[in-house]
């Protein structure tokens, strides 16, 4: 007997899209000379125009941005930049469902996870934040820790307000100022955040956004009015920055890709375990950097568990991001999807097994189905590359000391999880596993008080927590 | 009649051995009347090689160590290296022109260094650690762990020797040295504390000869996760930032001493969620 629901959308209304949007400059909407499409990845339909910005866009942003920090950020008590990051939560508390709407629409994500996971966080952070701005003392980075300046801010587009506020909110907390860029793809809730800017009443020039491409970004990276570099993103480009500012004062902090191992041992508690591993791949479609795309299962429970979890991805809900019951929602983009079959195409080539869920796709729009592949090696892309998808590769394992050597057997180092009943062995395990993060018994969990970011080539530095602080500062006495 | 003195040869340190450089190169070291004090050993690409296996290998083993332990071994080098404060005070004096007493001088703030940091390595957890306050049933803690292995560029001076080696050590990082010019002479005797010091081999090794040869390869290391460049001229930092980047490796200057800063900034802070429930 099988369940159908009955549709549940959300209603766009809510949202008001404007046919074309400019940069926000200097606490103002300034139109731009060019100009590209935003799509709804779910429907292919033309959301707005988006201004590509150039070098000029970003000299000027720099600018308001210096005027703003020496004018008036940098004079003004922590206590009072607290306030303005307080007015922002909540305002972004208030107008919740706003950008959840609008986030699911550019971004393709199902209005479940916007709803009760992004914009719920974005709030959090900002109000996290606003209680660090008058007590950086205490930050364990001396007495009266100093900002750098100008932060450019260079964000992806798989959590767009989600990663603006993690860059945005420590910064403004600690006194700097900042120029972001918004991914290519997802320009618009961030735009609609410089309207809560503008409703805050936050000083001119303060935050600076300029939409755009990698070009836009590069001429982030490389503009000599910049004394700080954030960027979240992949680990090709992040290497790139890192060369682009070697010759300069700059600092600089990455969050690029990863290949997370999610290693689950003998006595795991199954289901909870299959539901862990699903919210560890097929979470935001696996549009994750630290997505548990590495199932790496003891030999002896490997075949009931892999029975299972394709039972339980069988059921999971592909379609209408705007639906409520949908778990799976749009690729973000055609070159993402792209991406996703060349991949799997490889694991397909070099011998692994594909298993995917069979699911019914809206005519338009760009969607892949739930998919594990087994008898994956450690040879093969699907076990060293990130997909960036809903692409799960299962490796097994004998010994304990087998399975830290097959999770640790990776260039990235962001996140891991564990699964045992036992807990001497999972505190074994999460002391050998070579990552920034480890869920154990859980995964892909975020909050504002818990530091994020990864070892080797997944990045440098931490956002998140008081350790994310040390990002934005400059040590005191 | 006057005994004849046996003179030492200097060489290497891979590995908790003494070996020449593979290259069999050797460099000259004179006092500052120009008169030869040694041919300290000209280490190559292929000893750096052999000091980056030798380091991986020790690293978990000394990761894994207590830190209590850890602390009593960079205690030990203190007391070690106090017994041979004259004959380091000599060959530093004799090898960088600077007075006897200035040397002595040098060789106590080494020897106070190493029980400053001996007395880190059991806090760094409660300075650089913390429990965070999860909005959910979970319980999160994040804990500083050391990265891996290091490689440290000094300026040509003992106690910059001293201070960029110590703090990479304390926390569980092992590392590699490259000692340029004269201050290869009191380094090399320096290896010899190390040697009676019950650090495990490949702990710390250190390899004596030039920056410009060394370093870039070591910067290009795939195998290196971090370097601190404070003895590297500023014209020649971006290069080896710019060869350092295809591994993300941490790169680091230090301008100040005696700072946990130098200790934090080779550690990764791990971070672990767990439910809590019954």
């Amino acid at each position: 007997m099988t369940f159908e629901y009955a549709p549940a959308p959300e209603s766009r209304s809510i949202v008001t899209i404007k046919p074309k949007y400019g940069h926000f400059i200097d606490g103002k909407f300034v139109a731009g000379r060019n100009h590209f499409q935003t799509i709804n990845p779910a429907t292919e339909e033309v959301l707005s125009l988006i201004a590509l910005g150039g070098a000029s866009d970003v000299d000027k942003a720099v600018i308001a941005a210096q005027k703003a920090y020496t004018k008036t950020w940098s004079k003004l008590s922590g206590k009072d930049r607290g306030k303005y990051l307080y007015r922002i939560a909540r305002i972004l508390q208030e107008r919740t469902r706003e950008f959840a709407v609008l986030e699911t629409l550019d971004n393709g994500k199902p209005i479940r996870e916007t709803r009760d996971i992004d914009i719920p966080l974005v709030a959090a952070h900002f109000f996290y934040h606003a209680g660090w701005a008058d007590k950086l003392d205490y930050a364990g980075l001396g007495r009266s820790p100093q900002p750098l300046g100008v932060a450019g801010q260079i964000i992806p587009w798989n959590f767009p307000l989600l990663m603006l506020a993690w860059k945005v909110a420590p910064a403004l907390a600690t006194g700097n100022t900042v120029v972001l860029k918004p991914a290519e793809t997802t320009s618009l809730t961030a735009l609609l955040f410089a309207q809560v800017c503008q409703e805050a009443e936050l000083p001119d020039g303060v935050v600076n956004i300029v939409t755009g491409n990698g070009t836009t970004g590069t001429a982030i990276v490389n503009h000599p009015g910049i004394h700080k570099i954030a960027f979240t993103g992949s680990t090709e480009v992040g290497k790139s920055i890192a060369r682009s500012v070697a010759g300069t004062s700059k600092k600089i902090t990455l969050e690029l890709g990863g290949k997370g191992a999610n290693v689950v041992f003998d006595d795991a508690p199954i289901d909870e375990t299959v539901e862990g591993i699903v919210n560890g791949i097929f979470f935001n479609q696996g549009h994750v950097c630290c997505a548990g795309s590495r199932l790496i299962l003891q030999e002896g429970i490997a075949e009931e568990l892999t029975k299972k979890l394709k039972t339980r991805m069988a059921k999971i809900r592909v379609g209408d991001p705007l639906d409520k019951n949908t778990d799976l929602g749009a690729i973000n983009s055609s070159e993402q999807l792209a991406k996703i079959h060349e991949l799997s195409a490889a694991g397909d080539a070099e011998g692994a097994e594909r298993w995917s869920a069979s699911c019914n796709f809206p005519d338009k729009g760009f969607w892949f189905a739930p998919t594990i592949f087994t008898g994956v090696t450690q040879a093969h892309r699907i076990a060293r590359e990130e997909i960036f998808g809903p692409v799960l590769s299962v490796l097994t394992f004998r010994t304990p000391q087998e399975a830290i050597e097959k999770a640790n057997n990776t260039p990235f180092g962001l996140s891991a999880g564990v699964w045992s009943e036992k807990g001497s062995q999972i505190l074994w395990a999460t002391q050998q596993l070579r990552a920034g993060i480890v869920w154990a018994n859980t995964f892909n969990k975020f909050d504002p008080t818990s530091p994020f970011g990864g070892y080797k080539e997944s990045g440098w530095g931490r956002e998140g927590g008081k350790h994310g602080l040390a990002s934005y500062l400059k040590e005191g006495k | 009649m006057e005994r004849i003195e046996v003179k030492k040869t200097y060489k290497l340190f891979i590995n908790g051995a003494f070996p020449r450089s593979e290259s069999g190169r050797v460099f000259d070291v004179c006092n500052s009347k120009g008169e030869l004090i040694a041919h300290p050993a000209l280490a190559s690409r292929k000893d750096l090689r052999d000091s980056v296996v030798a380091a991986r290998a020790a690293q978990s083993g000394w990761a894994k160590a207590t830190a209590y332990n850890r602390g009593q071994i960079l205690y030990r080098i203190a007391e070690m290296l106090e017994g041979r404060t004259d004959q380091l005070a000599t060959e530093i004096s004799d090898s960088s022109g600077i007075t006897l007493k200035k040397a002595h001088d040098e060789v106590f703030a080494a020897i106070d260094r190493w029980v400053w940091y001996a007395g880190w390595s059991d806090k760094l957890a409660a300075v650089y650690g913390a429990t965070n306050p999860v909005a959910g049933p979970y319980y999160n803690f994040t804990i500083p762990e050391a990265q891996g292995v290091i490689a440290v560029a000094p300026k040509e001076n003992f106690l910059a020797f001293i201070d960029a080696i110590a703090p990479i050590i304390t926390s569980g990082n092992t590392v590699i040295a490259l000692v340029p010019g004269s201050a290869s002479i009191a380094a090399m005797t320096f290896a010899e504390v190390l040697a009676t010091s019950d650090l495990p081999h490949g702990v710390i090794n250190i390899l004596t000869g030039s920056h410009d040869e060394l370093a870039p390869w070591a910067a290009s290391h795939m195998d290196i996760d971090g370097m601190d460049i404070s003895g590297i001229d500023k014209k020649k930092r971006a290069e080896l930032k710019i060869a350092g980047a295809e591994n993300l490796k941490r790169i680091h200057n230090f301008e100040s001493n005696m700072t946990p800063t130098r200790i934090f900034a080779f550690m990764e802070a791990k971070t672990v969620w767990h439910p809590i429930g019954v």
